[in-house]
């Protein structure tokens, strides 16, 4: 059991920085993701963590010691990779068995030990198999049995739900979070896909071009994005952006329409209103959002409408059985709470 | 179904048949090509048997079949004392650098491949272009050298070229790439030393290249001629293709006796094929397995 903190961490491979002034206090038995797209430095910020990778400034504490010269061995982590590293050439059984080498403990120590792993992780019966022999999920279990058997402080995860189908990632991502549960160790976890952000983390790090962009739970993240790209990144279908300008009586957008009952906006400021497609309601007063819908996407439970305003395309969520006909007028607008201002020329939230 | 459409599918079904026929024709050419191919390849093994089988007078025709076959070279070479001295010479000496090779070659294949270094390209580089130097030119320096150190007519002298070989680096080096970067970094994380890693990861995971490797060099060595000529002075340290040729005197060559002992100098080479293409074999089904 430790905690992680993570000092002003910098990485540049040569003239590319591709982590600039990472401060992260993750605490003991968290479950924090990081997720960004590719190139944000979520890998790298892990590699480091785990000491595959120097930091070229600032520190990594794990359980209040500075591990910065350490070898990965001597961290006391566990790590799961993308590929899974699981060694063709082994058994499952030496496969987990493989992370005790080093250990010292006697050899029915460790026998008892890779049983426990695999009776937790229901694979008792697969441990005499080759790798070949195994599923994708099974494959995956293994990965993380090798993790589990050291009964490190830390396990890290590098996008080990990457590889497998979608069926089998939603089953996935519930075990790991059972395991979590279970094992209570602090669990680090790298991701591109929000979803398993929202669905696993107590905390997520939104990062982009090696900058934590936010860091808080999955509802802050959600309900109060930082900035733009925070709020177009979490969330799918991504938040509607629509420019205006601020004016004393509200919000001028360039649909023609004006939003009021927002955040005050100095008048002539550039602004993006940010509204979700779920919190678009039909409205005839207060509508900020006027078009006529384009397409119909019916997902079964709602279906999604894209409507032209003019000025941009607006994503809202309707009624599943009851959607607004392709080519009719549209009148919509949202809870004065529920829209976000932002900065239009940094992107920073203003509510 | 209509007329026209029973017409329709019918004459597809022709058109189906006259490729049919052009892609039996082809597959025809192929197996012939193949089988001459194979005649070519076959021939100098069995005009070494049947020559192995001729009396001396006979040697010179040409006829696949000997007029009067013998097994008296057998008897001879088999009789000769001097030829178990070389095959022993051979199979050492082919066994020695085939291990060392492997070894060698693995390893500084493994780190140019998975290590960065200030200077690894050039390195590589430099081991690569000693491929361009043909073994020709490289006797004389070899020579003066095993002079200078004593190693003439030696063990060493005749193996210290072939111990660690510039290909076999390249080989390895090009398969250790195919070992993902993460199998070496989890067992870093599992605490394994950068050897412990190199030996039970990484180098079962090229179990087919190393077949192959093991294959190149020892026949590599099995079959060394020149190198083995210039260094060797005794009879008793002659290799066997040395030792081979050595049969007959100044004036004549006896190539029956030589084609008889070339004949039983490939026994061992076909059981050493024999054990590592099953290596081969096992190794291209495990590399089947994807993360």
């Amino acid at each position: 059991m430790a905690n992680v903190t993570l000092r002003s961490l910098g990485k540049s491979f040569g003239k590319t920085e591709v982590l600039k002034d990472i401060d992260l206090q993750i605490e003991d038995g968290e479950f924090v993701v990081l997720v960004g797209p590719s190139g944000c430095g979520k890998s790298t910020t892990l590699r480091i963590i785990a000491g595959l990778e120097e930091a070229s400034t600032g520190t990594v504490e794990i359980a209040g010691r500075v591990v910065n010269n350490l070898e990965p061995k001597d961290r006391d982590i566990a790590m799961v990779f993308q590929n899974y590293a699981i060694y063709p050439h082994m058994t499952v059984r030496k496969n987990i068995g493989f992370g005790l080498r080093t250990a010292k403990k006697t050899r029915a120590e460790k026998t008892e030990r890779i049983e426990e792993v695999a009776r937790i992780l229901d694979m008792t019966d697969l441990l005499a198999r080759k790798p070949s022999q195994l599923s994708g999920g099974q494959r995956q279990r293994v990965a993380i049995g090798r993790a589990m058997v050291r009964d490190p402080a830390v396990f890290l995860f590098d996008e080990p739900l990457s590889n497998l189908d979608a069926q089998l990632r939603t089953q996935m991502r519930l075990e790991i979070k059972k395991l979590h549960q279970r094992v209570e160790s602090t669990i680090i976890f790298v991701t591109h896909d929000q979803v398993e952000a929202m669905t696993m983390a107590d905390r997520i790090v939104i990062m982009k071009d090696g900058v934590i962009q936010q860091v808080g739970t999955p509802s802050e993240v959600y309900h109060k994005p930082a900035n733009t790209f925070v709020a177009r990144f979490i969330g799918a279908p991504s938040m509607n952006m629509l420019p205006g300008t601020g004016t004393d009586a509200g919000i001028h957008l360039k649909t023609g329409l004006n939003f009021t009952g927002g955040p005050a906006v100095a008048s002539r400021r550039e602004v993006l209103l940010g509204v979700r497609p779920e919190d678009l309601v039909p409205d005839g007063a207060a509508a900020f959002v006027e078009g006529k819908v384009t397409v119909q996407e019916p997902l079964g439970h709602e279906t999604l409408i894209y409507v032209d305003t003019g000025a941009g395309e607006v994503i809202a969520k309707a009624d599943g059985r009851r959607p607004p006909e392709v080519g009719s007028q549209v009148r919509l607008s949202a809870l004065p709470e529920n829209v976000h201002v932002f900065d239009a020329v940094t992107g920073q939230a203003l509510t | 179904m209509t007329a026209t459409e029973i017409r329709a599918s019918s004459e597809t079904l022709l058109a189906v048949q006259a490729p049919r026929k052009a892609a039996n024709l082809a597959q025809f050419f192929r197996w012939l090509i193949l089988f001459l191919g194979g005649i070519l390849m076959i021939m100098p093994i069995v005009y070494m048997l049947s020559t192995s089988l001729k009396w001396p007078h006979e040697v010179y025709n040409v006829n696949l079949w000997p007029d009067e076959p013998t097994i008296e070279n057998y008897a001879y070479v088999l009789e000769d004392g001097r030829f178990y001295g070389w095959m022993i010479n051979s199979t050492i000496i082919a066994l020695i650098t085939t291990a060392s090779a492997l070894l060698f070659d693995s390893l500084v294949g493994y780190t140019l491949c998975k290590f960065r270094f200030p200077g690894r390209y050039i390195v590589f580089i430099a081991i690569l272009s000693t491929l361009m130097i043909p073994t020709e030119m490289l006797v004389i320096p070899w020579y003066l050298m095993s002079q200078q150190f004593g190693w003439l007519d030696t063990y060493w002298g005749i193996m210290f070229p072939g111990l660690m070989t510039a290909f076999g680096t390249f080989l390895m080096k090009q398969f250790f790439e195919t070992v993902p970067d993460d199998f070496i970094e989890a067992a870093r994380i599992d605490g394994l030393n950068e050897l412990q890693i190199w030996w039970t990861v990484a180098m079962p995971l090229v179990r087919p290249a190393l077949a192959a490797l093991a294959i190149f060099v020892f026949l590599g060595n099995w079959t060394a001629f020149i190198w083995p000529l210039i260094v060797t002075n005794s009879v008793e340290m002659y290799t066997l293709p040395v030792g081979l040729a050595s049969f007959g005197d100044e004036a004549d060559v006896a190539w029956e006796l030589i084609m008889t002992g070339a004949a039983i100098s490939t026994i061992p080479t076909l059981v050493f094929f024999l054990i590592f293409q099953r290596f081969i074999i096992r190794g291209v089904v495990m590399a089947g397995l994807k993360g």
